[in-house]
């Protein structure tokens, strides 16, 4: 693509090929549908999870268990991480050096490993308290919800490494841009089951 | 012996009496022996397969042309083959579920609880999920893209996984009857009877995992599907003029797109449960079964219609066909098809009534589940005004559409009446409820299946079925029906529940004796079906269509070779109207050549899809049996697939313009010589496949 040559708004796949942006377009349109389906899964766990909060049977309750500080800095790293995600779709677009772009891959990777840890670190903690899934209703619907919420960045983590190594192996050909759009896509979305997570699951939980 | 050193390790719970074999041996009751037997037939099944693969010298032909192949049409035809396999054994299990129930009135009957249990438990989860599910989505695999003018689906790589995903869970099914034992919670699986403290065994772990991977296959069906639809359609082929399968395939997609997920969701939650020792769905510490029923009925209701929905395109096709006239009411038929799916998605209450939720909940749902009739009724109505003045053939396909909604309406009206609650009630888990669902899924499903199978095998294999034989299995399926399930309507109206083992009343016993009969009606429908394709395969040379047009057919299916090659369409077609093909012959020539060929890019055969079908059911054999290293390497595995896959780059395949060009002449010569046919000698072997055309 020639530099003087206007982009227009969404990703520019290269130089005006209808039949690779055709296939584009069935490929993006496709994930969205699985995401969708997705939702649901995600939607059935939250109305699980509502059923399930009054179940605590005499053991830890939302209020003993959740920290608010905690919840907190997880939910600002996975938003960072949604912005630098944001700047590898922008240096995709506007061409940017290779390197620009793993690093800006490689940063949303740390701050995806940097959630997780957190995330994992709540769960030990959680666990010292003696609040494990197996001791009540409540219990068993939070750990159902939250970690398959970050099991999901966990892939998507692997995945943002799959897609470095194929950056590195094969440059920009169709099919990566094709997919690092599609991965773009599968994190904007964690963020925002995340969000829904934090404020269904967290805040609610320390507002009673 | 199994019990010390690395054994328990390896073998996870395994050990001998897991085999039926053992079983019967220790305790030869009729019950083990019939056990026992049908693992042997598994087993035989099985190497009289490898057996004769081996012995025709086809692995290689097998492996490079169908297992491996990411061609839609193969798919869906692999699809219907497994479908079959699945029915033969679903069938046989309800020969022996009537027989049990008609043997053991006041008696102890030959089979034990136990395995009774069994036995209602596989009979309805493979009928549901491993016969009627790969029989729609083969039909639509098949037909669809052909109808919408594409060279493929969307995914043909996800295409080809979903349907090994549905194979290995299938193959799970068929181990189950080997090694171990099914479920005796019923094809629901409800908890918490299906929970540890009352299920410890293998059984509902079977049932679990291989729903589980039948139900991801079929989201990713459903995805795949709707993208296809949604993107794939050839030039002027708007939505609304899509054939009205097409539009039902498109409903289908989106209620597995939408439903499935809380299949998933249900059975991953009694995982949890049972492996894990979460509290979903126990009695104690919190657990909450309700909850249990709304989440798989969430599922339940729209899957119901996820297998009606292909059934009624299938009939507005044959209908319309089989009496040369336009689709009455095409609008309404689109409208009622997206209000069934829509409302299918807000009566799943009604499948629990009896429950404890409160009066004005259960009337909301009653009012819901009634409303279905009317798109319903709109239905029945306008494919009786497309035959109305129709020059209208009594082909098997047609048969079974009349067959369809004369019985259909019968069933609908026994819904009717189910979805009153306080009648509900009265015969809540009662036989009549069982001849219910019998009477809205034989023929909202199987007829229809069947319907399609006949009306499209000529398109796929190139030669018509036998007609004698179809009439015999047809005139088999619907009076075998009729006899075994309208004696269930008696019985639960007299109160006898479903699932029972034995009955004490001699009252009962004429009723049992002649549902028994009809049962064995309709193992011979599906021995005359085999009879039938025997035969057609013998007769194949009379009864050629290559030049691909049978029944003067209205769609762009018809426009193409019987069977197409590989890539359906030389070139891509361009749509005018509704009824394109039928229109194209009385307009002009549609079998002109085109100036020139262009070369046409396809995608190549992969291994991804059995990879991963294989490994994923031995990871879930893995999980029943607590192997925990199988299942390990198995999820490392089919990531480690995923991702090698993904850095494949040559995955097309060129079809050079001489190639097509010369395939293109080979037909178009066969139907230059052809003798057109007209309509009154179609079932003969006149027909060669060019229609008589009369404008």
């Amino acid at each position: 693509m020639s530099a003087n040559e206007i982009k227009h708004a969404g990703l520019n796949l290269g130089d005006t090929d209808e039949l690779t942006h055709g296939q584009a377009g069935s490929a993006v349109f496709g994930f969205w549908v699985f995401l969708m389906s997705d939702a649901v899964i995600f939607a059935l766990l939250f109305a699980t999870y509502g059923v399930m909060l009054p179940a605590t049977v005499g053991g830890p309750t939302p209020a003993s268990e959740y920290k608010i500080l905690s919840a907190f800095l997880e939910t600002l790293t996975l938003l960072t991480s949604s912005f630098t995600f944001g700047m590898v779709s922008v240096a995709m677009k506007h061409g940017a050096s290779r390197r620009q772009l793993l690093s800006w891959m490689g940063v949303t990777l740390v701050l995806g490993a940097a959630f997780l840890g957190m995330e994992l670190h709540d769960f030990t903690t959680m666990f010292g308290d003696g609040a494990y899934p197996t001791r009540s209703g409540y219990l068993s619907s939070f750990f159902a919800l939250v970690p398959l919420h970050g099991l999901h960045v966990f892939f998507g983590s692997v995945w943002i490494i799959v897609m470095m190594v194929q950056v590195m192996t094969f440059g920009l050909d169709a099919r990566v841009k094709i997919n690092i759009l599609r991965l773009s896509l599968f994190w904007h979305f964690l963020d925002i089951v995340w969000i829904a997570i934090f404020s269904v699951v967290y805040l609610q939980g320390l507002i009673r | 012996m199994m019990t010390q050193g690395i054994w328990p390790a390896v073998l996870g719970r395994f050990d001998w009496h897991a085999l039926p074999f053992v079983r019967a041996w220790e305790n030869p009751t009729a019950s083990e022996i019939i056990g026992a037997g049908a693992a042997l037939l598994v087993i035989i099944g099985a190497v009289v397969v490898v057996v004769l693969i081996t012995r025709l010298g086809k692995w290689r032909y097998l492996w490079s042309e169908w297992l491996t192949s990411l061609d839609h049409k193969k798919i869906g035809i692999m699809y219907i083959v497994l479908a079959f396999v699945m029915l033969s054994r679903a069938l046989i299990e309800a020969v022996l579920i009537r027989m049990q129930q008609a043997a053991a009135i006041d008696n102890a009957g030959f089979i034990a609880p136990d395995h009774f249990a069994q036995l209602f438990s596989t009979h309805g989860s493979i009928m549901i999920f491993f016969m009627a599910m790969p029989f729609l989505v083969g039909l639509i695999n098949y037909v669809m893209p052909l109808q919408i003018g594409s060279r493929d689906v969307a995914f043909p790589l996800l295409n080809s996984i979903s349907l090994w995903l549905t194979g290995g869970a299938a193959g799970l099914m068929m181990v189950s009857l080997v090694i171990g034992e099914f479920s005796t919670g019923g094809w629901s699986g409800y908890p918490p009877y299906t929970e540890l403290a009352f299920s410890p065994g293998v059984g509902p772990d079977y049932w679990i995992w291989a729903v589980t991977l039948g139900s991801i296959g079929s989201t990713l069906t459903g995805i795949n599907f709707a993208v296809t639809v949604y993107k794939m359609r050839c030039p002027g082929m708007y939505l609304m003029r899509m054939p009205l399968f097409v539009w039902t395939s498109l409903c289908t997609s989106i209620l597995m797109i939408f439903a499935m997920p809380a299949l998933t969701v249900a059975t991953a939650l009694l995982a949890l449960d049972r492996y894990l020792g979460f509290h979903f769905f126990t009695n104690d510490l919190g657990g909450n079964m309700m909850n249990y029923a709304n989440l798989f009925w969430l599922f339940g209701h729209p899957e119901v219609y996820i297998l009606i929905l292909p059934a009624f395109g299938v009939y507005s096709e044959v209908v319309s066909t089989f009496s040369t006239k336009q689709l009455y009411g095409y609008t309404s038929l689109v409208l009622a098809t997206m209000a069934i799916a829509l409302l299918s998605f807000t009566v799943w209450v009604h499948h629990f009534f009896t429950m404890g939720q409160n009066a004005d909940i259960n009337a909301v749902f009653g009012i819901a589940t009634m409303t279905i009739g009317v798109p319903t009724g709109v239905k029945i109505y306008d494919w009786i005004w497309t035959m109305f003045r129709g020059q209208v053939r009594f082909t098997v396909p047609m048969l079974y559409s009349l067959a369809f909604m004369m019985t259909f309406v019968l069933g609908g009206f026994t819904g009717i009446l189910l979805a009153f609650p306080p009648l509900d009630y009265l015969v809540h888990n009662t036989l009549f409820l069982v001849a219910h669902f019998h009477n809205m899924l034989i023929p909202g499903l199987l007829y229809g299946m069947l319907a399609g199978y006949h009306y499209w095998f000529p398109k796929a294999f190139g030669f018509r079925l036998n007609e004698k034989w179809g009439r015999i299995s047809f005139a088999c399926w619907v009076v075998g029906f009729y006899i075994a399930f309208m004696p269930l309507y008696v019985l639960g109206a007299a109160g006898v529940a479903r699932r029972t083992q034995g009955m004490f009343d001699p009252i009962f016993r004429p009723w049992f004796y002649l549902a028994g009969v009809g049962a064995l009606i309709l193992v011979a429908a599906l021995g005359a079906l085999f009879v039938q394709l025997w035969v057609s395969i013998r007769e194949r040379d009379a009864n050629g269509v290559f030049a691909g047009d049978p029944w003067d057919g209205r769609g762009l299916e018809w426009s193409t070779s019987a069977p197409p090659p590989e890539y359906n369409y030389a070139c891509i077609p361009r749509v005018h109207g509704r009824d394109p093909f039928f229109d194209a012959k009385r307009r002009d020539d549609p079998y002109a050549p085109p100036a020139s060929y262009d070369a046409i890019e396809l995608p190549k055969s992969s291994m991804t899809g059995p990879m991963i079908g294989v490994v994923g059911a031995a990871t879930a054999f893995g999980l029943v049996w607590h192997m925990w290293w199988l299942t390990i390497i198995g999820v490392l595995a089919i990531i480690a697939t995923v991702i090698a896959r993904s850095f494949a780059r040559h995955v097309h395949q060129i079809f050079p313009p001489d190639e097509v060009k010369r395939t293109e002449r080979r037909w178009l010569r066969a139907v230059a010589e052809a003798t057109p046919t007209s309509r009154e000698v179609e079932m003969t072997s006149v027909n060669q496949g060019v229609a008589e055309v009369s404008s």
